[in-house]
C-alpha cells in the first residue's frame, strides 16, 4: 500500500491540516510505513467474527429529562479567541 | 414524452424534551445568544454526552405511529464534518441502525389515497446557529440550539407532485403534534424538510437528483418543488444532465440556487461513538411506550365519522389537531344535546376564523369550550337565533362575559311570542303593498325580502321559523 | 526523609499532626525545583499548593478525614483542574485555562489531596517517549540520555524522582504501564469504565482509562480505591461496587494460577528483561502461586489493530480543537478555511497530525470495511484469546516492554519501531482489561525493567494483591536514583 504525496493533501483536507510539499512526501512516506504496519491485520481471517465497537458490552445509560445546566456563558466566552456581543465570532461564512 | 417527478422528503423534527438529548441545558426557544450552552453543548476538552431517556421514547412513539420496526438496540455513530456551529467537529447521529426501522403513512391527495413509505427515522443532535449580521464582516455562532434533539424522518422516494409531498409533509406535521413530540413550529425551525427530488421518463430508473435545503413552510415546499421540477425539466429537454448537488430555496426570488461554499462531496467517516454504548429499549419499556400512545389522527376521523355521523370533511377538519378535536368533544361533553354538526359547523367557521384572525392556536381560544357550549345551547333552545349568536359571540370574545349575560344585557332574546311577531308582519306587510302583489303574481322570491324586513324591525329577534311560518300563512290566505 | 515514605506512613503522620500538610507539600515543591532540569512538569503553582494543604490541615485537625487528606500529588497535564492551565502537551491548548474539574481530579481533591502541578506528556497523549510533548521532553531520573517513556512520561519521572509521592496518568495503548517500567514504578491501567473519563481529554474514548503511577502497589491501591467508581457524567462509566483494592492487598497468592503465554517470551526480547521475569516468577511460585501456559494467538495483530482504532477515534476526538471556541487561533485567518486550517497545523505536531491522518485515512469512504472494520473484528479475536486463557489461569503475565528505557532522539525518525514498544500492553486496552506493571530487576547498564500483569475484566484487586505479595518479598520498588536519594 503506496501512499502518495497527492493522498497525503486529501487527507489532510478531511482532517483541516495544511501540509506544505516537503511536509508532504515526508508524510507519505511514513504514512506508507504505518499502512504497511496496518496490512498485517490481512495475515488473520475474520469472515466470521463480528466487529467488536468497545471493550464494555452494556447498554447506554439514560437520564432523565431535567434541566441541570446553568448560564455558563461568561466562562465559555472569557477562553475564546474572538467574542462579541455574547457570540463566538469566526471569519465571514458564505453559504 | 411526459416527465416523471421523483419526490422524497427529509424532514427534521425537533422533539419537545426540556433539555438536550445529551446534555442537561435547557431547549426553551429565544434565550439570550449562548445562555443555554454547557461545557458539552461547546464541546470543552474532556466532556462526554449523557443521553436523555425522553428523546429516545418520543422517537419510538413515533415509529409505532407509523407501524414501523423498532431497532430495540440502536447505535449512535459520529458524523464528521467541520462547521462552526458544529462545536465537536462531528454530529452524533445515527448511521448503520437508526432507533425507527420502515414503517409508512397514508396520505390523500383530492380524491386518492396514497400509501407513502417511510425509510427510516433515526435520532441526532442539532447544530447551533451562525449568525452572518454584521460583526465587522465576521460571522457570530451561537450554541443554544446545539444539542437539541432531532428525530430525522426520511421517506422513501415515493411521491409524484408537489401536492403529494405538501400533503405527506403535512400528515407527519400533525402526527407528530398528536404525539406531542414536537410542537410543529416552522417559523422557530421545528419542523424542517429538505427535498430530494429527480426526474426521469415513467417506467425508467430513478435520475440524478437534487437536494433542495432551506424550505421552512408548507406554502415554500410545493412552490419550491414545482421549481426545480422546471428546472430540472429545462435542463434535461436542452439535452444537459442534472448534477447531483444541494441547492438552497429563495422564497423572495422564487427559485433555487446551487449552494456555494459549501463542499459538493463530503465524506463524513461515520464510525459507531466509542462514547457511547448502545441504546436499548427493553421490551417492556416498549409495551409501556405502546399502552401510551394516543388516538392517532385516523382512528380519530373514522371514530368521529361513526360516533357524531360527520362527513369525512368534517371530522378530518376537527382531527387536523389534537387540540382542535380535544375542543369540539369537551363542548358536546358540555351539552351532550348540541348536535355535533353545529358544533363543528360553529368551531370550524367563527371559531377559526376568529383565531386566524388574531394569530392564535385553539388553546388560545378567548371563548373556551365550555363557554361556546353555553352559547350554542341558547342556539339549540331557540332563546336566540343563530344569526344573533354570531354576535354574541363576539361579546363574548372581547369581553369574556358568559352569553347568557350578554343576551340579557343586550335584550337579545328571540321573540317566540306569535302575537308579537303577527304584529310586526302585519307592520311590515302594510308597507310592503308592492312586494305582496307581486308574492300573490307567482313571484315567491320576494319572500325573502319581506322576511329582511320583519327580522331588520324585531332587530334580529324574532324567531325565523316562526316569521316564515306566520308570514306565508298571511300571503296566502 | 519525607519522600520516601509510603502513602500509609505518610498519612499516619498527617494524621497524629507530627506532620503538616503544608510542610509535606513544600518539601515537594523545593524537590520539583532542584530537579527542573528533568522538565516534568509544565504547571506549578506553588499559590494553589498552599492554600489546598492548608485546608487539607484544617481537615486534618478535625479528626474527620480520608486517608489521603494531605497527601500531595501531581496530575498528568490531561486533565481538567479548574482554573489552572491544562494543555495536554500541546501547543493546541497552551492558553487554555480549564473552566472545571475533571472527575478524577474533583474526587481527589475532595479527598483532601494536594494538587502539586500538571505533568509533561507527549502531546494529547500521542507517543511511548514523551518527546512530542510542545513543552520539550522528559528526562529518565535513572540517565539522562534515556527517555522515561510515554505518554505519561512527566508522572513517571516526577515519582521516580520522588518529585511526587504519586500521580496520575493515563494509558490508551500502555501509557502508564511502558513509563512505569522505564522508571522502575507500578502503574495500573484498571478496567476500561473503572474511572471516569469525564474531564480527561480524549485520546481515543474505547481504550483510554485513567490510573496510578505509583512507588508500590500499596501506595497504587490506595489512589485507586479513591480515583475511581460510578460517574453519571460518563455513559462508559461502570456502576458496580466500588474498588476496594487496599484491603485486599494481605489475601495470600497461594493457589493462584499464573499464565504465561507464549507470545510474550519470543524473540526479539532483551535477554536481560526475560531473565529478571523468569526470576519473578520464580519468587511468585515460592509465595505458592503456580504457572500454566497459555495461548494468545492473535497478539501480534494487535499493534495493527490498535493504528487504525486509536487514530481513527482520535482524528474524530481531536476535530473540536479548530480555533472556534477555546485554544490556539492562528493570527489573521483570512477565511474560515484558513481559520481551521492554520489554527490546527499551527497548533498541533507532527506525531498527532500523522495520526490524524492516519484516522481519517482508515474511516474514509472506500477504506473504512477494510481497516476500521477489519481492526474490530481482529479486537474482537484479541477478546477472545484473553477470555480463552482466563479460562485456565487468575492472571497473565509477561514482560511490560521489549526494552528497557531507550536513548533521547533514538526513534523519533522512525515511527513505527515507536509504535512496537507498545507491543506488549496494547492488546490489554484492545479487550478492556486491567494491567499492572512493577518493577522486577535491573539491566546491565542500570535501566529498571517492568513485569507486566493483566487480570480479567474489574478484578484490578487481585493484581494489586500479587504484586504486593511480590513487593513484601522484594526491594526492587524502593530504588531510587542516587541523585534523587537525598
Amino acid at each position: 500500500m503506496s501512499i502518495t504525496t497527492d493522498d497525503v493533501f486529501a487527507i489532510a483536507r478531511l482532517g483541516r491540516l495544511r501540509i506544505n510539499d516537503k511536509d508532504a512526501s515526508h508524510y507519505a512516506e511514513s504514512l506508507t510505513d504505518i499502512m504497511d504496519l496496518v496490512a498485517q491485520m490481512n495475515t488473520v481471517d475474520t469472515n466470521t467474527i463480528k466487529p467488536m465497537a468497545h471493550p464494555q458490552d452494556v447498554n447506554l445509560p439514560l437520564r432523565e429529562d431535567k434541566v441541570t445546566e446553568k448560564n455558563c456563558r461568561d466562562a465559555l466566552l472569557q477562553i475564546a479567541p474572538s467574542a462579541e456581543k455574547g457570540l463566538f465570532l469566526v471569519p465571514r461564512v458564505v453559504e | 414524452m411526459r416527465w416523471e417527478c421523483v419526490i422524497g422528503l427529509e424532514i427534521h423534527v425537533q422533539l419537545k424534551t426540556k433539555s438536550k438529548i445529551f446534555s442537561g441545558s435547557s431547549t426553551a426557544y429565544g434565550a439570550m445568544p449562548n445562555t443555554q450552552a454547557s461545557y458539552v453543548d461547546a464541546a470543552l476538552p474532556g466532556v462526554l454526552p449523557v443521553m436523555n431517556r425522553e428523546a429516545a421514547i418520543m422517537a419510538v412513539k413515533f415509529g409505532l405511529a407509523v407501524g414501523a420496526e423498532i431497532n430495540q438496540t440502536s447505535i449512535f455513530a459520529r458524523k464528521n464534518y467541520f462547521y462552526p456551529d458544529l462545536p465537536k467537529g462531528y454530529q452524533i447521529s445515527q448511521f448503520e441502525v437508526p432507533i425507527v426501522g420502515a414503517g409508512s403513512i397514508d396520505i390523500s391527495v383530492g380524491e386518492k389515497t396514497k400509501t407513502i413509505g417511510i425509510t427510516r427515522a433515526h435520532l441526532e443532535e442539532d447544530a447551533g446557529k451562525s449568525l452572518h449580521e454584521d460583526f465587522q464582516g465576521q460571522t457570530g455562532i451561537d450554541l443554544n440550539r446545539a444539542g437539541t434533539p432531532l428525530l430525522e424522518i426520511v421517506s422513501d422516494p415515493d411521491m409524484r407532485s408537489p401536492a403529494e409531498a405538501v400533503a405527506y409533509l403535512r400528515k407527519i406535521h400533525t402526527l407528530v403534534r398528536y404525539l406531542e413530540i414536537c410542537d410543529g413550529n416552522m417559523q422557530e425551525g421545528s419542523f424542517r424538510c429538505d427535498a430530494n427530488i429527480s426526474m426521469r421518463r415513467p417506467g425508467d430508473e430513478l435520475g440524478t437528483r437534487a437536494e433542495l435545503k432551506n424550505i421552512n413552510s408548507f406554502r415554500f415546499v410545493e412552490k419550491a418543488i414545482e421549481f426545480e421540477i422546471e428546472r430540472q425539466i429545462e435542463v434535461l429537454e436542452d439535452g444537459g444532465k442534472v448534477v447531483q448537488e444541494t441547492r438552497l430555496y429563495d422564497s423572495d426570488k422564487h427559485e433555487t440556487r446551487s449552494m456555494r461554499g459549501k463542499e459538493q462531496a463530503h465524506d463524513y467517516r461515520y464510525f459507531p461513538d466509542p462514547d457511547l454504548p448502545p441504546l436499548v429499549i427493553d421490551s417492556d419499556t416498549l409495551a409501556d411506550i405502546k399502552k401510551s400512545l394516543p388516538e392517532l389522527p385516523e382512528e380519530k376521523t373514522a371514530r368521529f365519522i361513526c360516533d357524531y355521523q360527520l362527513s369525512h370533511q368534517e371530522a378530518s377538519l376537527l382531527t387536523v389537531d389534537k387540540t382542535t378535536a380535544e375542543f369540539f368533544e369537551a363542548v358536546l361533553e358540555k351539552d351532550s344535546s348540541l348536535t355535533a354538526k353545529l358544533v363543528a359547523n360553529w368551531i370550524g367557521g367563527e371559531l377559526t376564523a376568529r383565531l386566524n384572525k388574531e394569530s392564535l392556536t385553539i388553546t388560545e381560544s378567548a371563548v373556551s369550550a365550555e363557554s361556546l357550549a353555553l352559547l350554542l345551547s341558547r342556539v339549540n333552545d331557540n332563546t336566540i337565533s343563530g344569526k344573533i349568536a354570531k354576535d354574541v359571540f363576539n361579546s363574548m370574545w372581547e369581553t369574556g362575559d358568559a352569553p347568557d349575560n350578554i343576551i340579557e344585557a343586550k335584550g337579545l332574546k328571540q321573540i317566540s311570542d306569535s302575537g308579537a311577531i303577527e304584529s310586526i308582519v302585519d307592520e311590515v306587510l302594510a308597507r310592503s303593498v308592492t312586494q305582496v302583489d307581486q308574492y300573490k303574481a307567482g313571484q315567491h322570491k320576494v319572500l325573502g325580502f319581506l322576511v329582511g324586513q320583519i327580522m331588520k324591525e324585531s332587530r334580529g329577534k324574532a324567531n325565523p321559523a316562526q316569521v316564515n311560518q306566520i308570514l306565508k300563512q298571511k300571503l296566502e290566505s | 526523609m519525607l519522600h520516601t515514605l509510603s502513602l500509609v506512613d505518610l498519612a499516619s503522620r498527617l494524621r497524629d499532626r507530627s506532620l503538616s500538610a503544608v510542610e509535606l507539600s513544600q518539601h515537594f515543591l523545593d524537590r520539583i525545583d532542584n530537579a527542573s532540569k528533568l522538565n516534568a512538569f509544565i504547571t506549578v503553582d506553588p499559590e494553589q499548593v498552599r492554600t489546598q494543604a492548608e485546608s487539607a490541615d484544617q481537615i486534618l485537625s478535625t479528626g474527620d478525614s480520608h486517608v489521603l487528606c494531605g497527601i500531595p500529588l501531581a496530575h498528568k497535564d490531561i486533565f481538567c483542574t479548574e482554573g489552572m492551565k491544562t494543555s495536554c502537551g500541546s501547543k493546541m491548548l497552551d492558553n487554555f485555562i480549564s473552566p472545571y474539574d475533571a472527575t478524577v481530579v474533583k474526587r481527589l481533591a475532595n479527598a483532601g489531596m494536594v494538587t502539586l502541578g500538571k505533568t509533561n506528556m507527549d502531546e494529547f497523549a500521542m507517543g511511548s517517549s514523551n518527546e512530542t510533548s510542545w513543552y520539550g521532553p522528559v528526562l529518565n531520573p535513572w540517565s539522562e540520555q534515556r527517555v522515561p517513556g510515554g505518554s505519561s512520561g512527566g508522572s513517571a519521572a516526577a515519582v521516580g524522582a520522588r518529585l511526587a509521592p504519586i500521580a496520575t496518568g493515563t494509558d490508551t495503548g500502555g501509557s502508564i504501564r511502558q513509563p512505569a517500567a522505564f522508571c522502575g514504578l507500578t502503574g495500573l491501567k484498571p478496567s476500561y469504565g473503572r474511572v471516569s473519563r469525564y474531564g480527561m481529554i480524549a485520546f481515543a474514548s474505547s481504550l483510554d482509562q485513567a490510573g496510578p503511577i505509583a512507588r508500590s502497589c500499596e501506595d497504587a491501591a490506595l489512589l485507586l480505591d479513591a480515583m475511581s467508581g460510578h460517574d453519571p457524567l460518563d455513559s462508559t462509566s461502570v456502576n458496580n461496587d466500588p474498588s476496594t483494592a487496599s484491603a485486599q492487598l494481605a489475601n495470600t497468592i497461594s493457589g493462584l494460577r499464573i499464565g504465561l503465554p507464549k507470545q510474550f517470551f519470543e524473540d526479539g526480547i532483551d535477554p536481560e528483561i526475560s531473565r529478571a521475569v523468569d526470576v519473578a516468577i520464580e519468587t511468585l511460585k515460592s509465595l505458592g502461586a503456580t504457572t500454566v501456559e497459555v495461548d494468545l494467538p492473535n497478539s501480534a495483530a494487535g499493534i495493527p489493530c490498535y493504528y487504525v482504532i486509536a487514530p481513527a477515534e482520535a482524528s474524530s476526538n481531536l476535530s473540536r480543537f479548530d480555533g472556534v471556541r477555546y485554544g490556539y487561533r492562528c493570527e489573521d485567518p483570512v477565511d474560515l478555511a484558513d481559520l481551521y486550517e492554520r489554527s490546527r497545523s499551527e497548533g498541533f505536531g507532527a506525531e498527532v497530525k500523522r495520526r490524524i491522518m492516519i484516522g481519517a485515512y482508515a474511516l474514509s469512504s472506500g477504506y473504512y470495511d477494510a481497516y476500521y472494520l477489519k481492526a474490530q473484528r481482529i479486537r474482537r479475536l484479541i477478546s477472545n484469546d484473553f477470555d480463552t486463557a482466563f479460562e485456565a489461569c487468575d492472571v497473565i503475565l509477561g514482560p511490560t516492554t521489549p526494552t528497557t528505557a531507550f536513548g533521547l532522539g533514538a526513534k523519533t525518525d522512525d515511527p513505527i519501531s515507536m509504535y512496537l514498544n507498545d507491543i506488549f500492553t496494547n492488546t490489554v486496552n484492545l479487550a478492556g482489561l486491567p494491567g499492572l506493571s512493577l518493577p522486577v530487576g535491573f539491566d546491565n547498564a542500570g535501566l529498571p525493567i517492568g513485569m507486566q500483569l493483566i487480570g480479567k475484566f474489574m478484578q484490578e484487586s487481585i493484581l494489586l494483591n500479587v504484586g504486593h505479595q511480590y513487593q513484601n518479598v522484594t526491594d526492587w520498588h524502593k530504588a531510587i536514583p542516587q541523585e534523587y536519594q537525598a
